[in-house]
């Protein structure tokens, strides 16, 4: 099969039943998007496909013929993208593991939800952060939702 | 991370002693390996571009020590902090005169919150020492005596002449000085330029561009993809296997057995079990999913929770039962004298850790020594460790620590480093083994559940006169010869020790086969709860206000003596104080509608103070929310107060998942949970949307802040429910007890 990944076209022809996460992590080296549960549970494995976030650890290969992937590696050059400069702003992480899917998960979110309430967030957001930086995540959250506003 | 794994193994083959032996933590540090760069001791390297690059000893798994450890580096050297950038140091060992292993330069290991403690002298030396180099290479330059020099961040000036030099322009000349043998006289915090200040933090970038390599992410050359299937039961045993499908899975390469600990000794590995080794992760999973593996179940077969429960009330129902570990006056006839007297029981589950990176190692066997990266806690513990399970000399074990996805006290046991050394030498390639997150779920060294039973004498006024507090709860000490049982659940000058005059805490040792170790805090949250719970009891009980009557208990500031972990005093001052602050800024006292209202707690862990108030609401359908929380913390001099505001943060909403809905029940003699489906991690949608922070500094040494936040945070939930709903919950987790 082919697809699209962070801008270049790739084959795959090993297992079509691997999980999208295993492929972009052992196979493409792409080790920003993590596993958390192999369950779609926890969030940390989120990329975009099409542009629309999902958990790459229960999206087998065979799902992804013909799509175009965004990791977090290709979100953005030199973390420019709204929500990592306001990760970065808000100095969200702490063990930092989960942030990757979390960005992905708002980028998407916010592309569809661009002003977001409290509410929304709470209802459209279900990454877990183990850390506990809920606070700062909403922070950055409405931070990166004025930025592209502003660049809107 | 390749090509920075190669870089370090060709630097390592150069650092080869005439004898053949590693140079491990010699005075080259291993920071950086550019050839135009200059190493200024162990800790600062400074590039021809100004880049400073400052080592850090300690592992970080998110309490911070990337920013707090090189701020104090950084604050002697007076770098530019705009120009400091951050990296893993691996653990520095070296062999003293005697023969005995000791540390290179500090120790190193993150754990009871002691990295800030331990390092806050140290590291600031090497800063103030290469500060001389430079002070010394200027003068030389110069011709002027060094002390009419003065420095300002990146750089030396003379100041009579008007003359100023960048440190990268001086760097070589400096680092050929021969460094003083005296360690140079220190800023006095006045002249703090970095600590105490809000600085930003040290490597976000590589966090948010996905960059950063965690101990999962590690690749090396020629290195294979382990699975491992565990023994899931207490002290079971491997009885057969079949691997004839696993080898057909394609990518699988081998099948080898991993050795368990043994039944009653120290844990190595933590159970015995069957390695799948693949060309990857993927189909290591696969070729285990078809293995088929008989196991022997074990003494502990029987065990559930709720037999659990039951031996913990059925021993607290035996008055006799306890060991007497702290004794004051004469409380049995204080109890007998009082005008009114209070039991109350309460119940801790067991906890799992749930790092978000579930456990991972690397480890390349070779004949001679090996290599072991992974996200470790102890290194040096894993290291002893593999010198016990390979013979190996332990200067010919390399471990690196990576950045950590999660600790919280799982990743102070180095077990996965064992498994992936065992695996590595019986399979004859480098490999990293891989958890999935039913492994991790399915093997953790748990927070000790229990029982607690708290008594006390109350005079006419409500004046505690006698306190009786047993803890029935099996030992996160156990397996090891070195511990005492119940020093690890019960720490004898907690208060209200020293502070009630006829006090007895007891310990009732139960059993369980469940696999146990520290969990942040560890035997502080469970006490911290129970006290914390009982004193609010005892107020209402007396009719007197929660913070007054425990402000009362508490009295003056005093040092008094605490011989356990975070001492060697404790003052009921700073705790007081702390109280006071968290109360006034979250408006205690103010009267709130029905079903809402606040809650406060404080605690002293391991030489921090910290106090939370929650303000809470439940709806009439029981539905909790937490609407904020404000916290006080006195951890002493604030290096770091972002670091300390992300730590309370972070810690506050650790408490409240754990008290909102975590526990691991046992069945069979195993844990049944699986994932997070059924191991509740809170989400967005439960966190608070204000946690406010508030910063007493008192005292000018400062204390760690990765635990002392989680304690109190628990009872000051259960009391603001109390406040909001007359419900007083007395066992954790919360789960639907407020559900009606």
């Amino acid at each position: 099969m082919k697809f699209k990944l962070n801008g270049a076209t790739e084959q795959y022809d090993g297992d079509p039943g691997q999980p999208l996460l295993w492929a972009l992590r052992d196979s493409y080296g792409l080790t920003g998007s993590k596993f958390g549960c192999g369950i779609g549970n926890c969030g940390a494995c989120t990329v975009h496909i099409d542009g629309r976030a999902v958990r790459s650890c229960v999206t087998p290969m065979n799902a992804v013929d013909g799509r175009t992937i965004t990791t977090i590696e290709g979100l953005s050059p030199n973390a420019s993208h709204a929500v990592q400069r306001a990760w970065i702003e808000e100095d969200v992480p702490q063990c930092g593991y989960c942030q990757a899917g979390q960005i992905m998960a708002v980028a998407s979110m916010l592309s569809a939800t661009p002003n977001p309430t409290d509410d929304d967030i709470d209802r459209q957001h279900t990454n877990i952060c183990r850390c506990g930086t809920y606070v700062r995540i909403r922070k950055a959250i409405h931070r990166a939702a004025a930025y592209l506003r502003q660049e809107a | 991370m390749e090509i920075a794994a190669l870089s370090r193994r060709q630097f390592l083959m150069a650092t080869l002693t005439a004898t053949g032996g590693l140079m491990i933590g010699a005075s080259l540090p291993r920071i950086t390996t550019a050839k135009s760069s200059t190493p200024l001791n162990a800790f600062l390297t400074i590039e021809p571009d100004g880049k400073t690059i400052i080592g850090v000893s300690q592992p970080d798994m998110g309490q911070g020590m990337y920013t707090t450890m090189s701020m104090l580096v950084a604050e002697e050297f007076d770098a530019d902090w705009s120009r400091v950038s951050v990296e893993q140091l691996p653990l520095m060992l070296t062999r003293d005169a005697e023969g005995n292993m000791a540390w290179k330069h500090v120790p190193q290991g993150a754990g009871g919150s002691t990295s800030v403690v331990n390092l806050y002298q140290p590291l600031r030396e090497f800063g103030a020492r290469a500060r001389q180099l430079m002070l010394g290479a200027a003068a030389k330059r110069w011709n002027v005596a060094t002390d009419a020099l003065r420095t300002e961040p990146g750089k030396v000036i003379h100041a009579a002449s008007g003359r100023s030099v960048k440190y990268a322009d001086l760097a070589q000349e400096a680092a050929a000085l021969e460094p003083a043998t005296e360690v140079p006289p220190l800023k006095s915090p006045s002249e703090f330029r970095l600590i105490g200040k809000e600085v930003g933090a040290r490597k976000v970038r590589e966090v948010v561009d996905g960059t950063t390599t965690y101990g999962i992410d590690v690749q090396m050359p020629g290195m294979r993809h382990a699975v491992i299937a565990r023994c899931p039961y207490f002290d079971g045993e491997l009885a057969e296997f079949d691997d004839t499908d696993a080898r057909k899975v394609p990518g699988v390469l081998d099948v080898v057995t991993m050795s368990g600990p043994g039944t009653g000794k120290p844990y190595s590995t933590m159970a015995p079990g069957v390695a799948v080794i693949a060309e990857s992760t993927w189909a290591a999973i696969r070729g285990r999913d078809a293995l088929k593996i008989r196991w022997d179940e074990g003494p502990f077969r029987g065990e559930t929770t709720a037999g659990f429960d039951d031996d913990c009330r059925k021993a607290l129902d035996n008055d006799s039962a306890g060991l007497v570990v702290r004794s004051d006056g004469d409380l049995d006839a204080a109890l007998d004298d009082a005008a009114t007297v209070v039991t109350r029981r309460y119940r801790l589950p067991y906890v799992h850790h749930a790092t978000m990176e579930p456990q991972n190692c690397y480890a390349d066997m070779r004949d001679d020594g090996c290599t072991v990266i992974g996200p470790m806690q102890m290194p040096s513990g894993a290291s002893r460790l593999i010198a016990g399970l390979t013979g190996f000399d332990r200067m010919a074990i390399d471990i690196r620590m990576t950045r950590l996805g999660g600790g919280f006290g799982r990743r102070l046991t180095s077990d996965f480093a064992a498994e992936a050394v065992l695996v590595s030498r019986a399979a004859g390639v480098p490999v990293k083994v891989t958890w999935t997150r039913e492994d991790d779920m399915a093997h953790d060294f748990l927070r000790p559940g229990g029982w607690h039973e708290l008594s006390a004498g109350l005079g006419e006024d409500g004046v505690i006169n006698a306190w009786r507090h047993r803890v029935a709860s099996p030992s996160k000490y156990y397996r090891r010869e070195d511990a005492t049982a119940w020093e690890a659940e019960v720490y004898t000058d907690d208060p209200p020790a020293g502070l009630v005059d006829h006090l007895r805490y007891e310990y009732l040792e139960m059993n369980s086969g469940a696999w146990r170790g520290s969990w942040r805090a560890p035997a502080h949250t469970a006490n911290a709860f129970t006290v914390q719970s009982f004193i609010d009891e005892l107020a209402v009980e007396s009719g007197r206000d929660p913070l007054e009557y425990r402000l009362a208990l508490l009295g003056e500031a005093r040092e008094l003596p605490y011989s356990n972990h975070g001492g060697p005093t404790w003052n009921p001052g700073r705790l007081a104080e702390v109280l006071k602050v968290a109360a006034d800024k979250a408006g205690w006292g103010r009267t709130y509608p029905e079903g809402e209202g606040l809650g406060i707690a404080g605690h002293f862990t391991f030489g921090g103070y910290v106090a939370w108030v929650a303000h809470v609401r439940v709806g009439p359908d029981g539905g909790l929310r937490v609407l904020r929380l404000t916290g006080a913390v006195d951890c002493g001099l604030a290096v770091n107060p972002n670091g300390i505001r992300a730590q309370m943060e972070g810690g506050a909403c650790d408490a409240l998942s754990t008290a909102l809905g975590e526990e691991v029940t046992i069945d069979g003699g195993r844990h049944r949970e699986t994932n997070f489906h059924q191991y509740r991690l809170m989400r967005i949608d439960q966190a608070p949307r204000a946690i406010d922070v508030h910063i007493v500094q008192g005292s000018d040494q400062p204390a760690g802040l990765g635990e002392p936040p989680v304690p109190p945070l628990a009872p000051a939930l259960t009391n603001a429910i109390y406040a909001a709903t007359g419900k007083r919950i007395r066992a954790l987790p919360i789960a639907d007890q407020l559900m009606t």
